[in-house]
């Protein structure tokens, strides 16, 4: 499992090298708007004609911006691939502004003990926590805490509550 | 809802008077759960507690053989004889034609008076037969003020069942728990909660609006740690029962979670993932505030509990795959051993008070059961048949596991069962959600 995620953590920092410097910085307000998880940065995305265009590009990185939650497989803390480009977005939106601080927020689905979970959700913020750093965050940006199974955000007893449940919360503050 | 807030103000009242005159503040009358028999085990012994006999002025002071009866029954062992099906009722032991229960089928009678002596005291006397032989088995007579005429019901309860089953009652012991309400406006309000081992005499110990887990007793009875995130931390705290009075001993950054008094209370284990986001045992002198380490491997290192000699603590480590129970001297510097190989999960152990088993969670199939395990010889018995099965905690008498699960309507509800896992009981809320029993010790004098 640490294996895969030094992998994926290496993947990460090729695509991040590949991508060069053409990226723009992030847009500090849609990173304010974030919190209240606005949606209307799509709505930018107007100029349809070849390839990405510079405003297309600012409208994607403040739609992965408005994406604030990491969902996880069973007692698995790794990053699976489709949340990579929202943590990039987070985590250079976070090195563009050292004064912003994000709390991680880690939980597990209600299945086995509760204090395992616990474990299970600190693992799963540290891994987000890692991913932002690699991509520029700051330690002193970052901060952990692990709600295990006591805050669920659904409250059945399902394949897809527990696929819910089980996940970090980004939360700008 | 409003109901418990009225009660809980008056329980402070009544507990705040009890504090001035010196009393155990076990007063309270917040109701915190029905003991009712679910599953009535094929196994259950019929005994008959008879209505006791009242001698004194106005209406009998205390129903002394409900108690007793209701007490026998949450053990699950015993299925008492409705009352209504009795067909004499005797109070003493010249009374008694054994033949009447017989026809009922009832193994063994209780019988006994409440008789008042002055003002504020009772005596109670109380007499056990063996119906099959036609003979007495013990007698005894007790006094207490009307106070403790309950208590007095719990030790005659607790006599009875050691006269049967050779195992001490723990009828007179406590239950610590946690309850989780959602309020109209969406927000949760979670207790931590004393109360009686049948219910009674609830008493709520902390209210947080965020999450409270994780309780635990002090081998005295006198306080309780537990896990509050109250500020969005979280922290281990410390709080004296009685007193009301506690400490936040542990708030390092990151995870401070599972504490576990040691056998001479001098102790706390518990877990931190400090700066480096990696959990491991430590373990607290609760004097000096001196921490040491106890684990360092990169798994999740959790839910420690102390073996009955305190040294060394059984804990749940992931350092090989799916999570597995270990076990790691007190001493600094020890390598932990493996304990469980039965199945893919076994987690959160406690360990029986004689100390030669633990009762896990064991995960297979997407299904979470009590199981214990022989520490000696690895073997693994699966006692309950839930699904979300979990925070088993021993009876003192070891004979009776506690545990959290489901009911029919999924809500989240206590039940025991007993260490072989002939008989089962389970146990319902009177509101909200309720988990993570903790058995109390035996009542010290």
């Amino acid at each position: 499992m640490k294996n895969a995620l030094l992998i994926l953590l290496a993947a990460l920092t090729l695509s991040l090298t590949a991508c060069g410097n053409k990226n723009t910085q992030p847009d500090t307000t849609a990173a304010t708007d974030v919190g209240s998880g606005s949606e209307g940065a799509t709505t930018d995305r107007t100029g349809a004609g070849g390839g990405i265009t510079e405003s297309a590009l600012d409208a994607e990185t403040r739609r992965r911006l408005g994406e604030l939650v990491v969902y996880f497989d069973y007692d698995e803390a790794d990053i699976k691939p489709e949340f990579n480009a929202m943590l990039q977005a987070h985590g250079r939106n976070l090195a563009a502004n050292p004064n912003m601080q994000v709390r991680l927020e880690g939980h597990a689905d209600e299945r086995g003990s509760r204090e395992y979970n616990i474990g299970l959700g600190e693992r799963r913020a540290q891994a987000v926590r890692r991913v932002l750093q690699l991509q520029g965050a700051g330690a002193q940006q970052l901060t952990t805490v692990s709600y295990g199974e006591e805050r669920p955000a659904a409250t059945g007893s399902d394949e897809e509550s527990w696929r819910l449940n089980r996940r970090v919360e980004l939360v700008y503050r | 809802m409003v109901r418990m807030l009225r009660t809980n103000a008056r329980a402070g009242l009544i507990a705040a008077a009890a504090a001035l005159c010196g009393l155990l503040a076990s007063v309270a009358e917040a109701q915190g759960f029905n003991v009712v028999i679910t599953e009535g085990s094929e196994a259950a012994v019929p005994i008959a507690v008879v209505p006791f006999g009242w001698q004194g002025s106005g209406p009998p002071a205390f129903d002394v053989a409900g108690v007793v009866s209701s007490d026998l029954a949450s053990s699950g062992r015993f299925a008492p004889v409705p009352t209504r099906d009795m067909v004499s009722r005797p109070t003493q032991a010249q009374q008694v034609n054994f033949q009447d229960w017989r026809l009922l089928k009832a193994n063994y009678l209780v019988i006994g008076t409440l008789a008042e002596s002055t003002a504020d005291n009772f005596a109670a006397t109380f007499q056990l037969f063996d119906v099959v032989r036609g003979e007495s088995l013990t007698s005894f007579r007790l006094e207490a003020a009307r106070a403790d005429l309950r208590r007095v019901s719990h030790r005659i309860a607790d006599m009875v069942f050691e006269k049967l089953t050779g195992f001490p009652g723990v009828f007179s012991t406590q239950i610590a728990y946690v309850s989780e309400e959602r309020r109209p406006d969406g927000t949760k309000q979670f207790r931590l909660i004393v109360s009686d081992a049948d219910g009674e005499n609830a008493n709520k110990v902390a209210e947080s609006s965020q999450p409270l887990l994780s309780p635990s007793w002090s081998p005295d009875a006198r306080r309780i740690a537990y896990v509050s995130y109250e500020g969005g931390v979280s922290g281990v705290y410390v709080q004296t029962l009685r007193t009301g009075t506690r400490e936040r001993v542990s708030a390092r950054a990151g995870v401070n979670s599972a504490p576990t008094f040691s056998p001479d209370g001098r102790f706390l284990a518990l877990v931190l993932s400090r700066d480096t986001g990696n959990l491991d045992i430590h373990s607290l002198d609760l004097t000096s505030q001196v921490l040491r380490q106890l684990t360092t491997d990169a798994g999740i290192d959790t839910e420690p509990v102390w073996a009955p000699d305190g040294r060394s603590i059984y804990f749940t480590s992931d350092r090989a795959g799916g999570p597995q129970i270990y076990r790691v001297g007190t001493e600094a510097g020890q390598r932990p051993t493996r304990i469980t190989f039965a199945g893919p999960y076994n987690a959160r152990p406690r360990v029986s008070p004689d100390g030669k088993q633990l009762a896990v969670v064991y995960g297979q199939n997407n299904r979470y059961q009590i199981g214990v395990v022989n520490i000696d010889s690895g073997q693994l018995q699966i006692l309950t048949d839930g699904r979300l099965d979990e925070s088993p905690s021993f009876a003192p008498n070891g004979a009776q596991i506690i545990y959290a699960t489901r009911d029919a309507r999924g809500r989240a509800v206590l039940a025991s069962v007993s260490t072989d896992g002939r008989f089962k009981t389970q146990i319902a809320s009177v509101a909200g959600d309720v988990r993570e029993p903790v058995w109390g010790p035996f009542p010290r004098p």
